[in-house]
């Protein structure tokens, strides 16, 4: 199955050529099922390729393709990787990228541009794929800005409204910050170890002595790179823009893989990360207060989305604080259980924007529970698994997550904990206010109100499925012993870094203690959203009636947008400005169109030269003639 | 031949450029295309001058069959020229150069 | 004796030669070249190219010259109608004209003063110049052909009265 590997990039590349190129010729549903069926393929070939890794003994396989570039002793190849931990994001890419194909056949079924997003979803898919699959940095930055220029084509999908390319101007260019980072860091590794491949790159790192600079530096700024794309303080704030684009693209793009990529990233480069602890302390702060300080803006957010964008934000903080703390299998399980709640919520806010005709904002919902049950259902299966309630996925991986947090430092479990709860009481919030009390919309809504075709209910119940089972992938050893199967899966590929991981193994009754403390804060939590939101039945205020400093300023998300607006674009923009009138115009200007006046100048007068009298002509020649002859004389 | 070896070889010379000089100052002071012509082949005619004065000196036949060709391409131009003068002629009634300043921009 | 031959013809080029710029009368023109063209010839006997030499009399002088003299009579333009210069056209003429002599004889004159000594007194024999001619520039003589070939055509279709105007 190995050997058709590069088939699995290669069928979305070509539903987007197909989609795009036969736009026009393609009848809109056949444009539609074209681009699903390329990725279902994808998808079976992945499970393939799963089911032969997990059956054979050899854990890891390079195909190689072709040359790409060899200048000098700079040699890369497209080359494709295969080993647990790609053949784990595989599946969710091209499984999750699936499903939302099939969910878009029906919520974008009325829109101009049907065939347009689809072929836009290939080339996602595919340039997703050449990153998680390319055996090298180069190949895995290749796919790295496809999928960023894929998520700015989906971000401003509906070009037509300025303030939707404005947010995708804003998330490409946020990303390219972050894109620098990445690309310096793949330099600093090339100096370093003359080579961009993983596998002689982490062959040549174990040789290294731990904290060398040179693995510090290339590190933190690989995960600059990672800052950026996987939408972390201080570059996060273009994902909750990011929103603008259909709520498909936010579930498939914004929440379950693109975003991931950072995860993937470090998880791959898990070596040269545990040879430098500083960087994997820096990474497990920012993990660690970025899901905090996204949940608590979540709190007051009204847009379904956007509550939802944070909650992602604050999500991938706990990747990367998994990550920080060297849990790293950790990282990769609450990536999965993370990209099928999380796809599930979206799609099932989706599903009630659709229901509710495009309506976003949820103090205009409620009581939607009696009349689109099985979103609702869904979206409760979701927002208890991201809320990490036994025995649904996200417990398990959180629970993963804040054990190994404890085991470094307790302060990082606190963090954890408090992005729990906050994580808890915003998604509830979200849940009671939009499905619970009475219907606050306008009485045209209210008539239009209808559950969603089947093309999108299935993809929410195949992925509330997943959603409710992904967690017994990864038992903690306490429940059951080996239970956790996803770790010996991914054992390969972090076997490397586990001799630079100075765990203490804590004690079973610790553990259980923190579980146990956990779940009770979660449903405390639960508890009192649900007395805050149904009991009392409370609709949360508009923006211009928030009381107190504290709701201000998370309603208005710490001024981050305005801070950033203050201290980076207003001085950009004023010396953008700057330059603009004193060099562009004064500078620049004068000596172009100066050159082409001096020019218009002297050919006026030169063109009396020309007379068109032949004597002058011939005068002139031999005038020439005696000059030319006189130089002769005196270069002698 | 022992006659010869009183004249230095850059007698020729300056008798061709004194020639030569002749021609081009024709050409610059009269308007007649016809007189301009004759001055031109005065040119040629230094020229070949000069050429069988190399020739005799080295010793070497290349440089007289070199004048055949250039009396050669005289011949022609000559043919050309004086047809495209009489072109002229036929058109404006004049072989004045003066006349001919449509050659310009 | 060469030597007063030598200066003889040199004195009658030169005069002939400036005789032709400077003459008003066109014919005259023609006929003082024809000159210049003999004293050339003369030259080139006396470098031992008698064939070149007789050559050049009846190309220049047989052929040429009688061509122009053709020309002037077609175009009857015995008389001179030329319109006079401008008087510092004439000047600055001639200043380039002297300017060049001077220049050009500063450039070449001093390049051999010795004495012309002919090695081979037989090259300029018509057997020899054949021989070369026939070998060596074998292609360049044919290619000259044509050349001879479109003049004649060319002149033919330039001097042509268009029938239909």
């Amino acid at each position: 199955m190995k050997e058709l590997i590069w088939l699995v990039p290669l069928l979305p590349l070509a539903g987007f050529l197909i989609v795009s190129l036969g736009k026009s010729y393609l009848s809109k549903n056949l444009s539609g099922i074209i681009a699903s069926t390329m990725v279902l393929g994808s998808f079976l070939l992945a499970l393939g390729i799963f089911f032969d890794i997990s059956g054979s003994k050899e854990k890891s396989f390079t195909v190689n393709l072709f040359e790409w570039i060899a200048t000098g002793d700079f040699k890369v190849n497209i080359a494709f990787l295969i080993d647990p931990l790609s053949a784990i994001m595989l599946l969710i890419i091209t499984g999750v990228g699936f499903l939302i194909h099939l969910y878009s056949m029906g919520y974008m079924h009325d829109d101009e541009g049907y065939a347009k997003f689809f072929s836009y979803l290939n080339l996602f898919v595919f340039f997703m794929l050449l990153l998680v699959l390319g055996d090298n940095y180069l190949l895995m930055f290749a796919g790295w800005e496809g999928v960023g220029l894929a998520s700015y084509l989906l971000i401003g999908f509906w070009f037509k409204n300025s303030s939707y390319n404005d947010a995708a101007k804003k998330a490409f260019i946020v990303n390219r910050i972050g894109d620098l980072g990445f690309i310096l860091g793949i330099f600093l590794i090339y100096i370093t170890f003359g080579s961009i491949q993983y596998s002689n790159v982490f062959s040549e790192a174990l040789n290294l002595k731990e904290s060398e600079p040179a693995i510090v530096a290339a590190t933190l700024l690989l995960f600059i790179g990672a800052m950026g794309k996987s939408a972390q303080i201080p570059l996060y704030t273009w994902l909750p823009d990011a929103m603008a684009g259909p709520t498909p693209v936010s579930a498939l793009i914004h929440a379950a893989t693109m975003v991931t990529a950072g995860v993937y990233m470090i998880a791959r480069s898990n070596i040269l990360y545990s040879l430098s602890p500083e960087t994997l302390q820096f990474v497990a702060i920012i993990g660690g207060v970025t899901a905090v300080f996204a949940a608590s803006i979540g709190i007051f957010q009204n847009d379904i989305k956007k509550v939802l964008a944070y909650s992602t934000v604050s999500q991938l903080g706990y990747m990367f604080l998994a990550l920080g703390v060297g849990a790293f299998t950790g990282g990769v399980f609450h990536l999965m259980t993370h990209a099928f709640f999380k796809a599930l919520l979206f799609l099932g806010a989706g599903s009630v924007i659709h229901a509710m005709s495009g309506e976003q904002d949820i103090r205009k919902m409620g009581g939607l529970r009696k009349k689109i049950p099985v979103t609702f259902i869904t979206f409760l299966i979701g927002t208890i698994a991201i809320s990490g309630i036994p025995p649904f996925s996200g417990f398990f991986s959180k629970d993963e997550i804040l054990a190994h947090a404890y085991e470094v430092s307790p302060f990082f479990w606190v963090l954890g904990v408090l992005g729990s709860m906050m994580t808890t009481f915003y998604m509830f919030r979200l849940l009671f206010v939009t499905f619970f009390g009475s219907f606050r919309g306008t009485e045209e809504q209210k008539h239009h109100l209808h559950e969603s075709p089947k093309t999108m209910t299935i993809p929410l119940i195949v992925l509330a499925v997943l959603a409710t089972i992904a967690g017994f992938a990864g038992i903690p050893d306490i429940m059951v012993h080996d239970g956790h199967w996803l770790e010996s899966f991914l054992h390969p590929v972090f076997k490397g870094s586990e001799a630079f991981t100075h765990g203490h193994k804590m004690s079973h009754s610790m553990e259980w203690i923190l579980m146990g403390a956990t779940v009770l804060i979660t449903v405390l939590m639960l508890l009192f959203a649900y007395t805050k939101f149904v009991k009392n039945n409370n609709v949360p205020a508009g923006d211009e009636k928030k009381q107190g400093f504290l709701p201000n300023l998370l309603a208005n998300k710490y001024y981050v947008d305005e801070l950033y607006n203050a201290i980076i674009t207003k001085p950009l923009n004023a010396l953008s400005g700057f330059t603009y009138k004193f060099m562009e115009l004064k500078g620049v200007d004068f000596i172009v169109n100066g050159t082409g006046n001096a020019i218009v100048w002297i050919s006026g007068v030169a063109r009396r030269v020309q007379s068109g009298n032949t004597g002058f002509y011939i005068f002139a020649m031999v005038v020439s003639i005696i000059v030319i002859l006189v130089i002769n004389l005196f270069n002698k | 031949m022992e006659t010869l070896q009183a004249i230095p070889l850059n007698h020729y010379i300056l008798l061709s450029a004194a020639l030569f000089s002749i021609g081009v100052m024709g050409v610059l002071l009269r308007r007649n295309a016809i007189i301009i012509f004759m001055c031109i082949e005065l040119m040629l005619n230094a020229v070949n001058l000069l050429m069988v004065a190399f020739s005799a000196h080295h010793g070497d036949g290349k440089g007289q069959v070199f004048v055949f060709f250039i009396m050669a391409v005289a011949a022609a131009e000559v043919a050309v020229g004086l047809s495209i003068l009489i072109m002229i002629h036929r058109n404006t009634n004049t072989t004045d150069i003066g006349f001919l300043n449509k050659l310009k921009f | 004796m060469t030597h007063y031959v030598f200066y003889f013809l040199s004195f009658l080029a030169i005069l002939s030669g400036l005789m032709v710029v400077f003459s008003k009368n066109p014919i005259h023109s023609v006929l003082y070249l024809v000159i210049t063209f003999f004293a050339i010839a003369g030259h080139y006997i006396l470098l031992n190219a008698q064939f070149l030499a007789v050559v050049h009399i009846v190309v220049y002088a047989g052929a040429i010259m009688v061509l122009f003299l053709y020309v002037l009579m077609l175009l009857n333009l015995n008389v001179s109608a030329e319109p006079v210069k401008k008087t510092w056209v004439k000047v600055a003429g001639v200043i380039s004209g002297g300017m060049l002599l001077l220049t050009l004889v500063a450039t070449f004159g001093k390049a051999e003063t010795q004495p012309l000594i002919q090695k081979d007194a037989t090259i300029g024999v018509t057997a020899n110049l054949g021989k070369i001619l026939f070998n060596e520039f074998a292609l360049p003589f044919e290619i000259s052909s044509v050349l001879l070939l479109g003049a004649m055509v060319g002149a033919i279709m330039l001097s042509k009265k268009e029938v239909n105007k």
